[in-house]
């Protein structure tokens, strides 16, 4: 076979998924008709049927209802899949922007100024293995306000990683460069933007792309502790509500918008890269 | 009296070693360049040959001593001080075409897009890269190239003074001697000073007009300087067959293999405070005895100054 290497891989992801849908929906056991039941057994439920694992199908059905209407609003407990995803984005946006605010300056700081790395090294050393959600209960303390709190944890999680590649890249400017700003009478300004940042961005665009990937595995967790809106609140929610198909759906959903949000960063990553 | 147009007085060079006495790399350095002289440095590694021209570029701080240029003293690098590095120091992220534009803004802040664009494509022309080569990034082009483009950067400038550090020492001989007679094409045009490292003395012989020779380190100082007494414009295919040329070069050879050594080791006595390198001319000295040339020991140079 002289197919490419991409057609092939094709073929072969398609195959192993046909392989393991079709498993899955054979091994799905139907609701079976049971046969006469003593009053004891009624009364400790065997009645019910027990609740399996759904059947692809049964998962593919719910994905074509959401998605064929996924920004509908009915109440606080039930909202389109588009909203709940739309409140996730919005704030693992809101705080991931926070912190490429506050990372990528003092990142940059901290890779040019030898003094400010040994001085800050201990903070960012100790405040960086934190799990975010340790930080959910003080957030929810100071700031009064559960969405703000989600925002934060994002902010707080997604910093180190943009801050350290920040530094480091910056740090990492080959002497040579600099060199070419200082002879060329570049002022500091115009040595950061026209040198530095674009020597330093490939290292920094993959500090942001592990940040954005990172914020999107807490803002899950921190959607379920705090509640209301959001795809880590609905995925609790209909768990609440025993409902694995839509669970199983959501999970899907989270790991498609995280494979775009990091394809993204992807993109970005290409237009900065250059080759020694 | 006139001031030379550049003045190295007393420059020193010693990296502080903690303990004791600092190890001196040189010391004693003197010597002075003309306007529009090209003049090229020779010594053996370590002498501290890098040194001295960052310290001309203001990129590095010398120990002692101080360099002199239009009658002010260099201190930080600046735009009257052009550089080609051995590793080109482009940036790899812009094209060729705005690597030298980058020059060029730089020196003239204040022109518009139409002048800049038309200045760079004069100077690339000028080094002879093609235009489809002048949108490519650095990595897509050859060594040869790349160092064509690092050149036409530091011409664009229009540097007072150019600090070339062994330009072509990455390159193969083919592609070094096409850039070499590019350079001294390019050169002749202008009236530029320009000041040289290398490591070949065939090299020097066809650029400079003046070779220093450096003494080898620990305190290496710059021993002599050789006048280069063959008449331009040079050609690398003729220049071989100028009866003044393995004068020079024999002279260079028996320096590089066995004087700088014996200088060091203090052999024609310790550097006088302030004096200039004595100057000698090989050319000259030996048409006085043409046969003297069998035992490979070229006569002891003249003092012509």
């Amino acid at each position: 076979m002289t197919l490419p290497l991409n057609v092939k891989a094709m073929m072969v992801s398609l195959l192993i998924l046909a392989v393991w849908l079709g498993t899955w929906e054979i091994a799905t056991p139907r609701a079976q008709a049971t046969g006469e039941l003593t009053e004891y057994e009624m009364l400790m439920g065997a009645a019910a049927p027990r609740a399996g694992i759904p059947a692809p199908s049964a998962i593919f059905a719910k994905a074509v209802e959401e998605l064929s209407n996924p920004f509908y609003d009915a109440g606080p407990n039930d909202k389109g899949i588009g909203i709940q995803i739309g409140y996730s984005l919005f704030r693992v946006l809101t705080g991931y922007f926070l912190a490429a605010l506050i990372a990528l300056p003092v990142g940059f700081l901290i890779g040019m100024s030898p003094l400010m790395h040994r001085a800050l090294d201990p903070y960012i050393q100790v405040l960086r293995p934190i799990s975010p959600l340790a930080w959910m209960p003080l957030a929810l303390f100071l700031i009064r306000d559960s969405q703000a709190s989600a925002i934060f944890v994002i902010f707080i999680c997604s910093i180190w990683p943009m801050l350290i590649n920040t530094a480091f890249g910056v740090a990492g400017v080959r002497k040579d460069w600099v060199n070419v700003a200082r002879t060329h009478e570049l002022g500091p300004l115009r040595t950061a933007f026209q040198v530095i940042l674009p020597a330093a961005a490939p290292t920094i665009v993959t500090g942001m792309r592990i940040s954005i990937g990172i914020a999107w595995l807490v803002i899950v967790a921190a959607e379920m502790l705090v509640g209301g809106t959001g795809i880590g609140y609905y995925v609790w929610n209909e768990w609440n509500n025993l409902d694995l198909t839509s669970v199983i759906f959501s999970i899907l959903t989270i790991g498609v918008v995280g494979m775009l949000l990091d394809a993204a960063f992807g993109q970005v990553q290409r237009v900065v890269r250059y080759q020694e | 009296m006139d001031k030379p147009f550049l003045e190295i007085d007393g420059l020193a060079k010693r990296f502080p070693s903690g303990k004791g006495e600092d190890p001196t790399v040189f010391e004693n350095v003197n010597f002075d360049i003309e306007k529009g002289e090209f003049v090229c440095i020779i010594g053996h590694s370590g002498c501290g040959k890098s040194t001295i021209l960052n310290v001309l570029a203001g990129l590095d701080e010398p120990s002692d001593g101080a360099v002199t240029m239009d009658g002010k003293e260099v201190s930080g690098p600046s735009l009257d001080r052009g550089i080609v590095f051995q590793n080109y120091s482009l940036l790899p992220w812009l094209s060729a075409f705005k690597n030298v534009a980058f020059g060029i803004r730089a020196r003239n802040p204040k022109w518009s897009k139409a002048q800049v664009s038309e200045h760079t494509s004069k100077f690339l022309d000028m080094v002879g890269l093609k235009d489809s080569a002048q949108h490519r990034k650095p990595s897509q082009l050859s060594g040869g190239m790349r160092q064509r483009v690092s050149i036409a950067r530091a011409f664009a400038i229009e540097p007072k003074l150019l600090l070339l550090d062994e330009p072509f020492g990455a390159l193969d001989a083919l592609t070094r001697g096409t850039i070499q007679d590019e350079l001294i094409r390019i050169w002749q045009g202008t009236n530029q000073t320009v000041f040289m490292i290398t490591h070949d003395v065939d090299e020097a012989i066809l650029l400079a007009d003046r070779i220093l020779l450096m003494s080898n380190g620990p305190g290496a100082r710059v021993a002599e300087s050789v006048e280069v007494d063959i008449a331009r414009p040079r050609r690398r295919a003729e220049i071989i067959h100028d009866p003044a040329y393995y004068k020079i070069r024999n002279h260079l050879v028996d320096f590089l293999a066995t004087r700088s050594a014996q200088i060091a080791e203090g052999a024609e006595g310790p550097a006088e405070a302030g004096a200039r390198p004595r100057t000698v001319n090989p050319a000259r000295e030996t048409q006085t005895d043409p046969t003297d040339d069998s035992d490979r020991q070229p006569a002891r140079p003249r003092l012509v100054s």
